[in-house]
């Protein structure tokens, strides 16, 4: 019997996905059958697409089984290409065009207080995820995807990045562990991607490692736009040397795996958290030392949002300035959250009346009451005073 | 006799039926252009002399009761829904006709249920020659196919009422299943042993079929009190094992969405409430026991307990969630036309401020006046919208019936009448530039909530001023069309055959649009 080749998934609780079979035949052309809830609707766009894919990849005698659950192009092209990949060596890539809202690039200090968690090989989560307003979207390549889809996860995220809208939502990803993830940067690289997220980060010459594979990459496909790293130290290592992991190159945030982090020191996480407290401390001030962004584990009970809030709270306190999230309706909290309070919202405004009055009289001098205020205080004023408004504070 | 003839385009340009099932009935003429002046239903008239002097009519079986009505072909035969899901009382009438012989019996559900599959035999066996109420699941399916004998009849809760009332709908033998019951008749929903709920939807069955029949498998001792229906409107009585299962009332829908699109749709919904200036003490509003409506109750909620609002009363399918409210003093008064749980139903028993209604008082077109029409806000679900607001709920966008009515249309005539939808279901965009099948005329939806953002009707230009700062993401319906089919790609139109299977009543009782064939 032929061969018989899958990628994608498909099953009754499945949606905004599809499984494509390829049996590669001798003769008789491509003979496509599309077994779908909506293909009165959308029956003869997706037999097309699929036409079209296959003749782009030189099939030409083939039998395809298309069962779908409402995905959209990307995903079927994406299974299509995957399913096709596992059978041809091709370095060809079927490229969808990219959406306009794709195609911008963010800044190094940009907010970056949520990010949410998106498995990479399960479209349903992806589509609606920018509406819910995170600051970040990570479609993931790692822990959520398991090992037999990884390949397919890979050809899926790359098409996410072109075609989903996450309306104005930083797009990143979150590679594989290295060296498998330095692998998956061809498929990003050249899409648009704004952050690399690097799990299980133990040196600043892994980073280096990502930072020359993307450099390769930028180079062959002359691409100008900057990809930031984050970083993300899961292990005792990791933590001892943060400081230059955060100095390195393109790293703008670094971040904290708690779950794996405790399981490094052999013990349990807790709702206090003292067992990790050493390991969030000093994260939080080798990213500041290094003058990028500290960002928090995620927290994963996503039925206690009064916990969630407690636990921003703290997180904030330790001088954290965002956290991962794993469900669209942490998000309000994370940002409402890590907004700053009324104390610290009456301070920065004093500070801001302060400094705009003595530029008005020309004072080379600003001070509140007895207190200097220099650059710094009063950047970081206004900085508060921003965050304080798009966190719905001001 | 043809199905549907005589085919004119109404004022809702759409193509509809001068004649049903071999009647005369009138197209629809545009919203309040029309006022039924029958002179109301003519029930065959009693005299107390005929009946038992101690009181007592109970028979022994369903059957005898349904002998002694005269039941006979062609007759119309009227149920409730209480049970919804759990109804054993449809299946076991005809059951009872098949073995008597009878055939081309109309049946007159307040509402079919899955449960109700059976019925397709009899469908198939011409023992029912048509149904006239909600179609869904096996029944819609059915029916989409051009199966049945006669064409389908989609009234609305409140147009049932007055399809009854003006004797366009004349009921041969009301079956009502009661949870308690007298020998006389006196029956209610919320005693005995598989209690429902108010019997709302039977009132005027009971009044106006020329037989009553009362089925019971609590039989008490007279009297039976409260009696929602009353001994003098009853012929007979029937005790049976059960009558039903409650269990099957709630069948999941009356738990908070766990999805993170639709609580935040249902948050859109409060915030745009809140932002309209709805939001404020003495209000009253609806709280539907859907995933959404309710969870759309609960931010409302959350917004008055932070702002200390009361609320003067809430009207629904009652749920603990509304119970709750009630005891946390977020309400003075609950309306409940269908009771979700025991909490539920032992607050309707024991609290004089949950108040059972009857359906004549919420949705009635003849009422002098009704509820709805007071209410502040409503939010309800539709299978479709289009950008001139029009809303469908009964059909899929193949044309194929998925749910009846309910009280859909009755509900447009709130203050405010918001649809909260999803842009898309699986690639299939909800906003559309025509709805398949028109059940919501679109001047009276004033808001379209969807995940993406929420569309105003230009008609209502106050609610337009007063959310125009709210920062909330109001926007023009054709720019969310637009995204949307960028999203989906544009959808093919199915093929829709020309041969109808339904028709949809606007409230007031004239032909708002047909439903056709499915194809396959």
């Amino acid at each position: 019997m032929a061969k018989i080749f899958e990628a994608g998934n498909y099953g009754k609780t499945i949606r905004s996905d599809c499984k494509v079979s390829i049996e590669f035949t001798k003769s008789g052309g491509l003979k496509i059958e599309l077994d779908s809830k909506i293909k009165d609707y959308f029956g003869n766009h997706i037999i097309s697409l699929t036409k079209r894919e296959l003749e782009f990849f030189g099939i030409k005698n083939a039998k395809i089984l298309i069962e779908d659950r409402g995905s959209l192009d990307y995903v079927i092209a994406a299974r299509i290409e995957a399913a096709v990949k596992q059978a041809v060596d091709t370095d060809k890539e079927y490229l969808l065009p990219v959406i306009p809202e794709n195609t911008n690039h963010t800044n190094k200090d940009r907010y970056r207080r949520s990010r949410l968690y998106l498995p990479g090989n399960t479209p349903k989560l992806a589509l609606n995820a920018g509406i819910h307003k995170p600051d970040g979207i990570i479609l993931d390549l790692e822990d959520s995807v398991a090992p037999a889809k990884k390949a397919e996860a890979t050809v899926l995220v790359r098409n996410a990045l072109r075609a989903v809208n996450f309306y104005g939502a930083e797009r990143m990803v979150r590679i594989n562990q290295l060296p498998m993830g330095l692998n998956d940067l061809d498929y990003i690289v050249p899409h648009n991607v704004n952050l690399i997220l690097v799990p299980k980060c133990e040196s600043a010459e892994q980073i280096k490692a990502v930072n020359d594979k993307i450099a390769e990459i930028k180079k062959e496909k002359k691409i100008k736009y900057e990809i930031w790293l984050m970083p993300i130290i899961e292990s005792a290592l990791g933590i001892i040397n943060s400081y230059q992991i955060a100095c390195a190159e393109n790293v703008v945030a670094l971040a904290i795996g708690l779950e794996d982090y405790t399981a490094d020191l052999g013990t349990q996480r807790t709702k206090k958290g003292t067992e990790t407290f050493f390991a969030r401390s000093q994260v939080v001030n080798s990213a500041h030392a290094a003058k990028i962004q500290p960002i928090d584990s995620v927290f994963s009970d996503i039925n206690d949002m009064e916990a969630l809030k407690q636990n921003v709270l703290v997180s904030k306190s330790l001088g954290f300035v965002g956290m991962g999230c794993i469900h669209p309706r942490q998000i309000p909290i994370i940002h409402e959250n890590y907004a700053p309070n009324e104390k610290e919202i009456d301070k920065a405004q004093k500070i801001i009346k302060a400094y705009n009055e003595a530029k008005e009289k020309g004072l080379g001098v600003v001070s509140l009451g007895s207190k200097m205020i220099d650059a710094p205080i009063v950047k970081r004023a206004q900085q508060t005073l921003e965050l304080a408004k798009i966190g719905g504070k001001l | 006799m043809k199905k549907a003839d005589k085919f004119v385009i109404n004022a809702a340009g759409r193509m509809v039926p001068t004649i049903v099932n071999g009647k005369k009935v009138i197209p629809f003429m545009g919203v309040n252009k029309y006022r039924p002046t029958h002179k109301g239903s003519a029930p065959r008239v009693p005299t107390c002399i005929d009946y038992p002097k101690d009181g007592n009519k109970i028979v022994k079986s369903l059957k005898e009761a349904l002998i002694k009505s005269g039941l006979k072909d062609g007759m119309t035969i009227s149920t409730h829904h209480h049970y919804r899901n759990g109804d054993y009382v449809a299946n076991m009438i005809f059951d009872i006709a098949v073995e008597l012989g009878i055939k081309d019996l109309r049946w007159f559900p307040s509402a079919a249920f899955p449960c109700h599959a059976p019925i397709i035999e009899h469908l198939k066996s011409g023992i029912v020659h048509h149904i006239e109420g909600s179609l869904n699941g096996p029944l819609g399916d059915f029916c989409s196919h051009g199966k049945m004998k006669g064409l389908g009849y989609l009234r609305s809760h409140g147009g049932r009422y007055r399809a009854i009332a003006d004797g366009e709908v004349h009921i041969d033998i009301a079956v009502i299943a009661a949870s308690a019951a007298d020998m006389t008749g006196n029956a209610n929903g919320i005693l005995g042993k598989h209690p429902f709920g108010p019997v709302s939807f039977s009132k005027t069955d009971a009044k106006n079929a020329d037989r009553t029949i009362i089925v019971t498998d609590s039989l008490i001792d007279f009297p039976c009190y409260p009696w929602e229906i009353m001994g003098n409107d009853v012929d007979f009585v029937v005790t049976l094992d059960e009558i039903g299962n409650p269990q099957k009332i709630v069948s999941g829908t009356t738990r908070i969405t766990k999805s993170p699109d639709r609580l935040l749709i249902a948050e859109y919904c409060a915030k745009f409430v809140e932002a309209a200036g709805i939001l404020k003490d003495g209000m009253n509003f609806q709280a539907g026991a859907g995933g959404t409506s309710l969870a759309f109750v609960h931010f409302i909620k959350e917004m008055m307990v932070e702002k200390g609002i009361k609320a003067r009363s809430m009207i629904g399918g009652s749920t603990k969630f509304l119970v709750d409210m009630m005891k946390e003093g977020l309400t003075d008064y609950i309306f409940d036309g269908q009771t979700f749980g025991l909490e539920a139903l032992s607050s309707l028993r024991d609290n004089p401020n949950h108040i059972p209604i009857d359906i004549f008082d919420i949705y009635d077109f003849h009422a002098k006046g009704n509820l709805v029409q007071m209410m502040d806000v409503i939010v309800l679900g539709s299978t479709e919208v289009d950008v001139n607001f029009s809303a469908n709920c009964v059909s899929h966008s193949d044309g194929r019936m998925l749910h009846g009515i309910g009280g859909f249309q009755n509900c447009l005539l709130a203050k405010c009448t918001i649809l909260a939808v999803p842009s898309f279901r699986d690639r299939i965009p909800v906003i559309k530039d025509e709805v398949t099948t028109l059940v919501a005329p679109g001047e009276l939806v004033d808001v379209i909530v969807t995940e993406r953002g929420i569309c105003i009707n230009p008609l209502r230009k106050d609610l337009i001023e007063a959310t125009k700062n709210s920062g909330l993401p109001i926007r023009d319906i054709h720019d969310l069309k637009k995204e949307i089919d960028s999203i989906c790609g544009i959808p093919n139109k199915p093929k829709l055959s020309d041969e109808a299977v339904a028709v949809v009543e606007w409230i007031d009782g004239t032909i708002l649009d047909t439903i056709r064939k499915v194809e396959k």
